[in-house]
């Protein structure tokens, strides 16, 4: 069974968000790691750009097929993970660490309040 | 569209297995990883449902010209129990499907199809047909599982014990020799199993009524789970055939592309006499083609190439992938596609256009995977 932390917030698309002040940080959930598995390649947005939740703003790649990631949250890009673009296979270990994927400054603080808890997102792949 | 289900549905099932849709049946695309279970038949054995796959026999007297006239290959090559990889073409030299011929004795030939193509080889087999051969599809009444990687030998024979009693004169399965096949018994009915496979390592295919299929599986799950058998879904099967670069009808071959371009012109037999096609690949193999099927892989760090990317070179497009993936035993990109003969020699650099952006590329020998 998927682990899904208490403290995150969680998108349909499967990506989660740690919140802290005005800064969400954000990967895909173990669930989504799990339905994937052997990620062999990732890419992620450049550093300053401007997302809107919703966007496509990364692609992940398991042997068998490329997935595009979501924006969960509007904002800049302020920091992205270099290791997890070194060693793809994070995301399959690490899901909701070392697998992170990018940090986006909110323009909209309000936002992530609108994502799914982790009940709700419990539910939706059937926990 | 309803998707169909093979007769090893409720075992994927059990296994965990994760269903996809594949030429309009549900089938595992893998079990745990692809990586896992493609490693597993490199270096031990894996076990895979291709019950989806079509089995036509052809008959009579007539049997072997008629074959002649309608595939690539030359069927008076096969003594009985041997088979062949061949092509069927239209006049066009384009490919209807690629399949393989088995002889079973001096008048009775086994096909084995492409499942996505069983719709259109039966009704094209026996428009060809002139009453010559009898054409008996027995798609729905049989399953087959393929057993594949270098451990296999060393648990076929307990699996299914016993000798042939048609095909191949063989005192046990593991006495079959490369593309051999034979009839066997088992728990009471008869099944075909041929030392074929398209993966690169050896292996057999064994072909059973639809309602033995499972007690089959579970024979060999249970023989081979000490020597490190896993069942193996159509992901690691399919990046097994492209690590061998081993065409996948749809992709490699459709009816628009000749067994000339795509690099299996040593399966047309142009000395054989006439056969549908046969104008338009003897002419091709004297002048040579426009497009060549070309291997590659990636040279640097990239995202895995994948079907229908453009293929460039000098900043022009210059051709299509036709398969991509990540290839798990090498751990890199690997690929293949259609390029112009001038590009297709190895060591030529091309890039393949992924999302966008240009990555690197080698044309290399086939195959990409060398043991």
């Amino acid at each position: 069974m998927s682990n899904v932390p208490s403290d995150l917030k969680y998108t349909k698309s499967h990506e989660w968000v740690r919140v802290t002040g005005d800064i969400a940080t954000v990967g895909i959930t173990d669930h989504a790691q799990h339905e994937l598995t052997d990620v062999v390649f990732v890419e992620l947005p450049a550093v300053g750009r401007q997302v809107k939740a919703g966007e496509t703003c990364a692609v992940v790649e398991s042997v068998k097929t490329a997935s595009d990631i979501y924006a969960p949250v509007s904002g800049t890009v302020l920091e992205v993970n270099a290791a997890v673009v070194d060693n793809p296979a994070l995301v399959n270990t690490e899901p909701h660490g070392g697998g992170w994927f990018f940090q986006i400054k909110l323009s909209q603080p309000a936002e992530p309040a609108g994502l799914l808890t982790p009940a709700e997102y419990q539910a939706l792949i059937g926990g | 569209m309803t998707l169909k289900r093979t007769p090893l549905y409720a075992a994927h099932q059990k296994l965990g297995g994760k269903l996809i849709e594949f030429g309009g049946w549900e089938m595992p695309v893998q079990y745990t990883s692809i990586t896992d279970e493609h490693l597993a038949v490199r270096q031990a054995a894996g076990i895979f449902d291709i019950s989806h796959m079509g089995e036509v026999f052809v008959g009579g007297a007539g049997a072997e010209e008629f074959l002649n006239r309608t595939l690539t290959n030359d069927v008076r090559k096969l003594t009985p129990g041997q088979g062949q990889y061949t092509l069927m073409c239209n006049e066009r030299g384009g490919v209807v499907d690629d399949l393989y011929v088995y002889r079973m004795n001096a008048t009775d030939f086994l096909l084995i199809i492409n499942a996505s193509q069983i719709d259109a080889d039966v009704p094209w087999l026996e428009k060809a047909n002139s009453g010559q051969a009898e054409v008996r599809d027995m798609s729905g009444q049989l399953a087959a599982v393929a057993i594949q990687g270098p451990a296999v030998v060393k648990f076929i024979d307990a699996a299914l014990p016993g000798s042939a009693c048609g095909g191949a004169e063989v005192q046990k399965i593991s006495e079959l020799k490369k593309n051999q096949i034979g009839i066997f018994i088992f728990d009471y009915v008869t099944v075909y199993v041929g030392r074929t496979g398209y993966t690169g390592e050896d292996g057999f295919e064994i072909i059973a009524p639809a309602e033995k299929i499972e007690a089959v599986w579970n024979a060999l799950l249970k023989a081979g789970q000490p020597c490190g058998l896993k069942p193996a879904g159509l992901g690691a099967r399919d990046t097994l055939r492209t690590e061998m670069c081993y065409p996948l009808y749809g992709h490699e071959l459709d009816e628009v592309t000749t067994p000339i371009e795509a690099g299996v012109g040593f399966f047309v037999a142009l000395d054989k006499g006439d056969f549908t096609g046969r104008a338009v690949l003897a002419e091709q193999k004297a002048a040579g083609t426009k497009k060549k099927l070309v291997a590659f892989k990636m040279t640097g760090k990239s995202a895995p190439p994948r079907p229908h990317y453009p293929i460039q070179s000098n900043g022009q497009v210059v051709g299509q992938v036709v398969s991509g993936t990540q290839s798990p035993s090498l751990g890199l990109g690997i690929g293949l596609g259609y390029v112009p003969p001038e590009l297709a020699r190895p060591d030529t650099l091309i890039e393949i256009e992924i999302r966008g952006k240009l990555a690197p590329a080698i044309v290399v020998t086939k195959p990409i995977y060398k043991r």
